[in-house]
C-alpha cells in the first residue's frame, strides 16, 4: 500500500515516436485501480509536441470529461507563445490541479524570463508548475526528437526567482535530483518536488539515499504512464528497506481544494 | 525465496536472474559489500531463486570496465566465484573475458568453467561481428555454455568507452554459431529495443533478456510478439525493481502462466549446463 492520494505524472494521448498500449482516459482508471491510487493529474501527450498547446489542452478537457471524479487535467501552457496568459486562464476555469510546461521541447533555455512569468502566474493561481524531464532514455530517441533532456539549470533558474511557484520535476533521476536540490537555498528546496519514476530502487538504492537525505515529504507519487510501466514506482515502494518502510511521500491534494 | 521469509513480491516459483552483477573490493567503490548485500537482500524479498551472476573486471578502477586487462579480468572472475562460494545456495557465476588475447581468454574461460562458472559474458571489448570471438563460441559450444552478450539497442556507429554489438551484430554471431545460445543483454538497458526486436525474430538461438532500468509500456507486448515466451529470460541487471516491476506487468498484459514460467525461469534453466541450478529442471 503506497499511501499516495495522487499519480502526479500521468498522461493520455498517442507518443509520436512508438505505440503505446492504450494511452487512454479508461485505461488509466484501471490502472490506478490496479495500482491503488485515487486520481491522478493527467497531462496529454501529443501536445509536449505541438507548436502551439491550444487545440491538444481542448482535447484533455473533452477526454477527460467523463472521468473527472478521479483524474484532474494537468493542460500546457508555453509562456512565449502569444496570449498565453488566456490559454493559462482556460485551464483557471477548467479546473486543472496542474500547468504542464516543456521548455526543451520549445527551445527555451534556462534563465528564459518567460519561464519565471509563467512560474508567477502559477503562483498566484494555485497551481503547481510541472516539469517533465524526459519521455523515453535519450539513447532510444527518434532522429528528429533532439529536444534533449531539461537540464536541471532551467528548474534551478526558475526556483530561484523567488515566484513562490511549486514545482513538479517527473521523470528526473538522482544525479539531476541531487544537482537540484543542493543548488537551491533551503527556503527555494521547500517549494521543489520530485516524482519517483525514474529513480533506481536496489541495489543501487538511490531511491533510499534521496529518501534519508532529503526526506520523503520532497517527493511525489507518479508513474510515468502511459510511457513507463506504473509498477516501477510500486516496486521502488515495495522495496525500501526496513527503515523507510513507513516513509510517506508529500501529498500533492492537499496543495489545492479539490 | 529462501526459507522463513514472507511471500515473495514476485509471486510463487522458481525465478532465475540471468543478468545480475556483484562487487569486489578492487571495483573503486568503498560501498561494494552493501552493494552485493543489497541485491541479495532485495532478490530474496522478490524470489529470485537464482542470481546468475558478473564481475567486469575493476568496473574501471584500474581497467576499463569494456576493456579489462588480464589482471582485472582474473581478481572480477575470482571474486565472483567467491560470490558463488559463499552463497552457493542462490548465486551461480558468469565468466567475463575480454577476447582480445585469444589464448589468454580460453585459459580463463578454462580455469573458471572448472571452478563452476556456467556461461561466458562477453561485453564490448570486441563486436560481435570479430572473428576473434568464434574460438570463445567454439569453446561455449563443446561445454554446452551460453553467452551473455552486451547489447546497445540499435548501436550508434561509435561509442564512448566501448566498441558494442547491437542485434544485427549478435545475430550475425549466431548465424556463425548456431548451436549456441546467446542472450542478447538488457532490452531496457538503452537504446532502441524496438530495432533490436524486427532484427531478432527470425534468429532461434538469440534469447531476449529484459533486464535494464528502461521500463516501456508496450516493449514486453512487442517481445513477446516478435520472438514468443520461448526465447525470453527473465534478468534485472542494475535495477531490480524494474525486474519487479516487469514481472507484474507480465501479469497484466496476457501472459499464461505456462509461458510466465518460462519467461521466469524454464527458459533460462534450458541454456545453462545441466544441474546448474540444482532443484530445478526446465
Amino acid at each position: 500500500m503506497s499511501h499516495a492520494t495522487v499519480d502526479v505524472s500521468a498522461l493520455i494521448g498517442p507518443y509520436p515516436f512508438r505505440e503505446l498500449p492504450h494511452p487512454d482516459p479508461g485505461t488509466l482508471i484501471s490502472v490506478l485501480d490496479r495500482e491503488e491510487i485515487p486520481r491522478a493529474w493527467v497531462g496529454h501527450l501529443p501536445t509536449a509536441f505541438h507548436r502551439d498547446p491550444r487545440k491538444g489542452n481542448e482535447s484533455l478537457y473533452r477526454d477527460l470529461v467523463p472521468h473527472r471524479s478521479r483524474l484532474d487535467p494537468a493542460p500546457t501552457v508555453r509562456p512565449d507563445w502569444p496570449s498565453w496568459e488566456k490559454e493559462l486562464a482556460r485551464a483557471v476555469d477548467e479546473g486543472a490541479a496542474a500547468i504542464r510546461a516543456y521548455p526543451a521541447h520549445w527551445g527555451l533555455g534556462p534563465e528564459h524570463p518567460s519561464l519565471v512569468d509563467l512560474a508567477r502566474a502559477c503562483s498566484k493561481n494555485g497551481l503547481p508548475l510541472l516539469f517533465t524531464v524526459r519521455f523515453e532514455d535519450s539513447r532510444q530517441r527518434h532522429a528528429i526528437d533532439v529536444a534533449g533532456d531539461l537540464p536541471a539549470a532551467t528548474v534551478r533558474g526558475v526556483a530561484r526567482a523567488g515566484t513562490q511557484a511549486r514545482i513538479v520535476v517527473v521523470a528526473a533521476s538522482r544525479a539531476m535530483i541531487e544537482e537540484i536540490h543542493w543548488g537551491l537555498t533551503p527556503s527555494e528546496r521547500e517549494l521543489v518536488w520530485y516524482d519517483t519514476s525514474w529513480i533506481w530502487g536496489p541495489p543501487e538504492d538511490d531511491f533510499a539515499h534521496l529518501l534519508r537525505a532529503m526526506g520523503a515529504a520532497r517527493f511525489v507519487y507518479g508513474s510515468g504512464w502511459p510511457t513507463r510501466l506504473a509498477q516501477v514506482t510500486r516496486a521502488n515502494l515495495t522495496l525500501l528497506p526496513p527503515d523507510l518502510s513507513g516513509a510517506r511521500l508529500a501529498d500533492p491534494t492537499a496543495w489545492k481544494p479539490y | 525465496m529462501k526459507d522463513g521469509l514472507a511471500t515473495p513480491l514476485a509471486g510463487p516459483g522458481p525465478l532465475i536472474d540471468v543478468h545480475a552483477h556483484f562487487y569486489q573490493q578492487g571495483s573503486g567503490r568503498a560501498s561494494w559489500r552493501e552493494l552485493n548485500a543489497s541485491r541479495l537482500a532485495a532478490g530474496d524479498r522478490i524470489g529470485i531463486s537464482w542470481h546468475v551472476g558478473s564481475i567486469l573486471g575493476s568496473w574501471g578502477a584500474t581497467s576499463p570496465t569494456y576493456f579489462q586487462s588480464p589482471d582485472d579480468t582474473v581478481s572480477g572472475n575470482d571474486a565472483m566465484l567467491k560470490v558463488q562460494e559463499s552463497e552457493r545456495s542462490r548465486v551461480r557465476a558468469w565468466a567475463a573475458v575480454n577476447p582480445n588475447d585469444t589464448d589468454f581468454a580460453l585459459r580463463e574461460l578454462e580455469r573458471c568453467r572448472r571452478r563452476g562458472a556456467i556461461g561466458i559474458k562477453l561485453a564490448a571489448a570486441r563486436r560481435a561481428t570479430d572473428a576473434l570471438l568464434d574460438p570463445l563460441m567454439q569453446y561455449a559450444g563443446e561445454h554446452h555454455l551460453p553467452v551473455l552478450h552486451h547489447a546497445w539497442q540499435r548501436r550508434p556507429a561509435a561509442a564512448a568507452g566501448q566498441d558494442p554489438s547491437d542485434a544485427l551484430d549478435l545475430c550475425h554471431l549466431a548465424g556463425r554459431h548456431p548451436q549456441v545460445a546467446i542472450v542478447l543483454a538488457h532490452i531496457g538497458g538503452g537504446g532502441d529495443w524496438s530495432h533490436t526486436l524486427a532484427a531478432v525474430r527470425d534468429v532461434p538461438n538469440v534469447y531476449l533478456d529484459l533486464s535494464g532500468s528502461g521500463a516501456d509500456r508496450g516493449m514486453l507486448d512487442q517481445a513477446l510478439d516478435a520472438v514468443g515466451a520461448a526465447r525470453l529470460v527473465w534478468g534485472a541487471d542494475l535495477t531490480l525493481e524494474t525486474g519487479l516491476a516487469k514481472l507484474w506487468a507480465l501479469d497484466v498484459i496476457g501472459v499464461t502462466p505456462a509461458d510466465r514460467e518460462r519467461v521466469r525461469w524454464r527458459n533460462a534453466a534450458s541454456l545453462f549446463p545441466p544441474g546448474s541450478f540444482p532443484g530445478l529442471s526446465a
